[in-house]
C-alpha cells in the first residue's frame, strides 16, 4: 500500500473524496511522522488533535453523502507567524513567549473554512527576519537534505520560512504556509527542492499575521507540486475587510486554469541577474529552464531591468523601516514578555524587556530601522530608498511591454552548511538578490525545483509574472515541472 | 556617515533597546558596515521620481460609522484584550509607577 505521507495535496483530497483512504488514516500518517522528526526542529508546537478534527470532519461528510470541502481531509503546517486560536504563537521570539492568541488570523481562518487540519506550527526566522532558519529562538530548523560527498554537515532549510520547507521537504506534512517578506517563501523552497509562491501584495490577507514590513508582507502556500500550491492559494487568497490593503478582487480558479502550454507566452530573461560570482550549475540550469520553457512553446526575449542592483539596498532601508515601526508594539505591556529590573520605570521596562526579547537580527534590523528614520537622515535614507523603490517597479513594468513572465534563478546559490554565513549579515543579505525585486514590486513569483546540483543538492528557478496575474506564473511553472521531472527527495536519516 | 559607538547608543536609546557599552562597541562596526553598503543607493538619479506609497494601486475604503462595525476588530471584549498581558489588574494594563 503506498505510504499516505508520499501523497500530495490533490492526491489526498481526491482519494479522501473518491474513498480510496479515510481522512483520518492521512493525518494519523502525517502525525508519526511529525513526532518521529524532532531533529528537524521543524515544529514549535504540535497540535495533533486539530489535524484528527478536521480529518473526522471530513470523514463524517463524506459518510453522510455530503459535498466535501476543497481542502477536505488535508492535514497542513502553520508558520508561526499566523495567529492561531489558543494555540501558542511566538514567531520564533522569545518577545512572544507565552502569548496565546485570542483570535484567528484570516489566512489561517480560511484554510480551517476550506477543510484543512493543522499539525503544529512551524519554526521561522525571529519575525520573519533571516535567509536560514537560524535567528529562532527557539533553535535552527535543519533541512532534510545533506550533501552527497559524505559530509553530515546540518545544511540551511532557507529562510524565513525553513521550519515550512524542512518539513514539506521531509513529508511531515503535504503543504504549509510561508510569509515572503523578501523572498522568504521562494528562497527556503529552491533549498529543499519543493515549489512556493509569493503572489500579489494584497491578495491574502495580513490580519493576524504577525507583522514585519507591512508594504512589503504576503502569505503564500509551499507544496511539493505546482498544482499542490495553486489549490492551497485558492483557498488562502481573497478579500478581507480587516486588511487595508487586501485586494477587493475575486480569487481566480488557478488550479482549473492550469496549463503547461506556454504558446503565444513570451519569457523574458533579465540580463542584470547574471551576477558575479554565480556557480557555473545555477547558470546552466538558468539555460536549462530557458530551453524548457522553448519546449513548452514560449517565445525567448531578453529584457533590462536596470535598477536591479539597486533592489537590496533599498530594501534593507524600507523593511527595517517598517520593522522598527511594527515592532514597537512588544513593550512588555500588552502580552508576550516583561523584563522589570528591580526598581526600574516605565522606560527602563520597555528597554530591559525588548534587550531581553528580541535576538540579535531582530535588533540589528530595528536599530537600522530606527537609524533610517531618525531626524536629519530621513530623506536621505527612507525617501530616497522608496523612489528606488518607484524605479524598481517602473523597470518591470517596462519590462511586460516585452514580456509575460521572467524567468531567473531564485538563489545565487544551493543550501549552505548553517552557521556558514551567520557571521556577515551582508553575505546572508546577498541570498535575496534575485527575490527581492518581486517583492518590492508587489509581484507575484514563485520557485520550482529545477535539479540538483554537483553535490546533489536542489536548485530552484523563479518565475515572475504581472500584477494579478499568477495564473501566468503557475502555468511557466508547471511547464518546467512537467520537464523537469524532479523527484529527488532527501534520504531519511532524522 | 560613519556609525559610531556615540551614534548606536543614541538610535539604541529611541529604539528603547537596553545595550551594554560592550554591546555597543560590537554593534558599531556591524552598523556601519551595513549603512556603508546601503550608501550605493546615493548613486541612483531620483530627479522627479515620486517616492512609492503603495506597490498595488488600491484605494483606502471607509467602514461604516458605527461602533463594532466588525465584532472581532470592535470594543466589549476587554478580557480577552488583557488575557497576554503580564501583569494586568481591575481591568487594565498595570505598569510601574510613572509619575513620581
Amino acid at each position: 500500500m503506498t505510504d499516505l505521507t508520499d501523497l500530495g495535496v490533490a492526491a489526498i483530497r481526491d482519494g479522501v473524496r473518491d474513498g480510496s483512504f479515510s481522512a483520518r488514516e492521512v493525518a494519523e500518517g502525517f502525525i508519526a511522522n511529525v513526532s518521529a522528526a524532532t531533529a528537524l526542529n521543524a515544529f514549535l508546537v504540535e497540535t495533533p488533535d486539530h489535524a484528527l478534527a478536521a480529518a473526522d470532519a471530513a470523514d463524517a461528510a463524506r459518510a453522510a453523502g455530503e459535498t466535501l470541502k476543497p481542502l477536505a481531509g488535508v492535514p497542513i503546517g502553520m508558520k508561526d507567524l499566523f495567529c492561531t486560536n489558543g494555540v501558542p504563537t511566538t514567531a520564533a521570539s522569545r518577545i512572544l513567549e507565552g502569548f496565546t492568541p485570542p483570535y484567528e488570523s484570516t489566512v489561517s481562518a480560511n484554510l480551517w473554512k476550506a477543510g484543512a487540519g493543522m499539525l503544529g506550527k512551524l519554526n521561522l526566522d525571529q519575525f520573519a527576519m533571516g535567509s536560514s532558519n537560524e535567528t529562532s529562538a527557539f533553535g535552527n530548523v535543519i533541512s532534510p537534505w545533506r550533501r552527497n560527498t559524505g559530509d553530515t554537515a546540518p545544511l540551511a532549510p532557507g529562510g524565513s520560512s525553513g521550519g515550512s520547507s524542512s518539513a514539506i521537504a521531509a513529508r511531515l506534512c503535504p503543504a504549509a504556509t510561508g510569509t515572503d517578506t523578501g523572498g522568504s517563501i521562494r528562497q527556503p523552497a529552491a533549498f529543499t527542492g519543493i515549489s512556493g509562491i509569493k503572489p500579489t501584495y494584497g491578495r491574502c490577507s495580513r490580519w493576524g499575521t504577525i507583522a514585519f514590513a507591512s508594504s512589503l508582507d504576503q502569505a503564500g502556500p509551499m507544496a511539493r507540486d505546482v498544482r499542490d500550491c495553486a489549490i492551497m492559494l485558492e483557498a488562502m487568497a481573497g478579500f478581507d475587510a480587516k486588511d487595508a490593503t487586501s485586494l477587493d478582487l475575486p480569487v481566480p480558479a488557478w488550479e482549473a486554469g492550469l496549463s503547461g502550454d506556454l504558446k503565444g507566452k513570451r519569457v523574458g530573461i533579465p540580463k542584470e541577474y547574471r551576477v558575479d560570482a554565480m556557480p557555473p550549475e545555477i547558470e546552466a540550469l538558468w539555460q536549462q529552464g530557458i530551453e524548457w520553457l522553448k519546449d513548452a512553446g514560449a517565445e525567448i526575449v531578453e529584457v533590462s531591468l536596470p535598477h536591479t542592483k539597486y533592489a537590496l539596498p533599498a530594501y534593507y532601508i524600507i523593511a527595517p523601516a517598517e520593522a522598527s515601526s511594527n515592532l514597537a508594539r512588544y513593550d512588555g505591556v500588552r502580552y508576550g514578555l516583561r523584563d522589570l529590573p528591580e526598581g526600574a520605570g516605565l522606560q527602563d521596562m520597555y528597554a530591559a524587556t525588548r534587550a531581553a526579547g528580541f535576538g540579535d537580527e531582530v535588533k540589528r534590523r530595528i536599530m537600522i530601522g530606527t537609524y533610517v528614520l531618525s531626524a536629519g537622515f530621513y530623506d536621505a535614507y527612507f525617501t530616497q530608498a522608496s523612489k528606488v523603490r518607484t524605479l524598481i517597479a517602473r523597470d518591470f513594468e517596462q519590462a511586460w511591454a516585452k514580456c509575460d513572465v521572467l524567468l531567473t534563478p531564485t538563489a545565487p546559490s544551493a543550501a549552505f552548511a548553517l552557521g556558514e554565513k551567520s557571521s556577515d549579515p551582508i553575505a546572508m543579505y546577498l541570498n535575496d538578490v534575485f527575490t527581492v525585486p518581486s517583492s518590492l514590486a508587489g509581484l507575484p513569483a514563485m520557485s520550482v525545483p529545477g535539479g540538483l546540483d554537483g553535490q546533489g543538492l536542489p536548485l530552484g528557478l523563479q518565475i515572475i509574472g504581472k500584477a494579478l496575474d499568477e495564473q501566468s506564473v503557475l502555468n511557466a511553472g508547471l511547464a518546467i515541472e512537467q520537464r523537469a521531472g524532479f523527484t529527488a527527495r532527501a534520504e531519511r536519516w532524522w | 556617515m560613519p556609525v559610531d559607538i556615540a551614534t548606536v547608543r543614541k538610535i539604541a536609546s529611541l529604539a528603547r533597546i537596553a545595550i551594554t557599552e560592550e554591546d555597543a562597541a560590537r554593534i558599531a562596526p556591524e552598523l556601519d558596515n551595513i549603512m556603508g553598503w546601503i550608501e550605493q543607493l546615493g548613486e541612483v538619479d531620483c530627479t522627479g521620481v515620486q517616492p512609492m506609497t503603495a506597490v498595488i494601486p488600491n484605494h483606502l475604503r471607509l467602514r461604516d460609522d458605527v461602533v463594532n462595525a466588525d465584532p472581532l476588530t470592535g470594543g466589549g471584549i476587554r478580557d480577552a484584550v488583557l488575557a497576554n498581558a503580564p501583569q494586568a489588574e481591575h481591568g487594565f494594563f498595570t505598569v510601574p509607577k510613572v509619575i513620581e
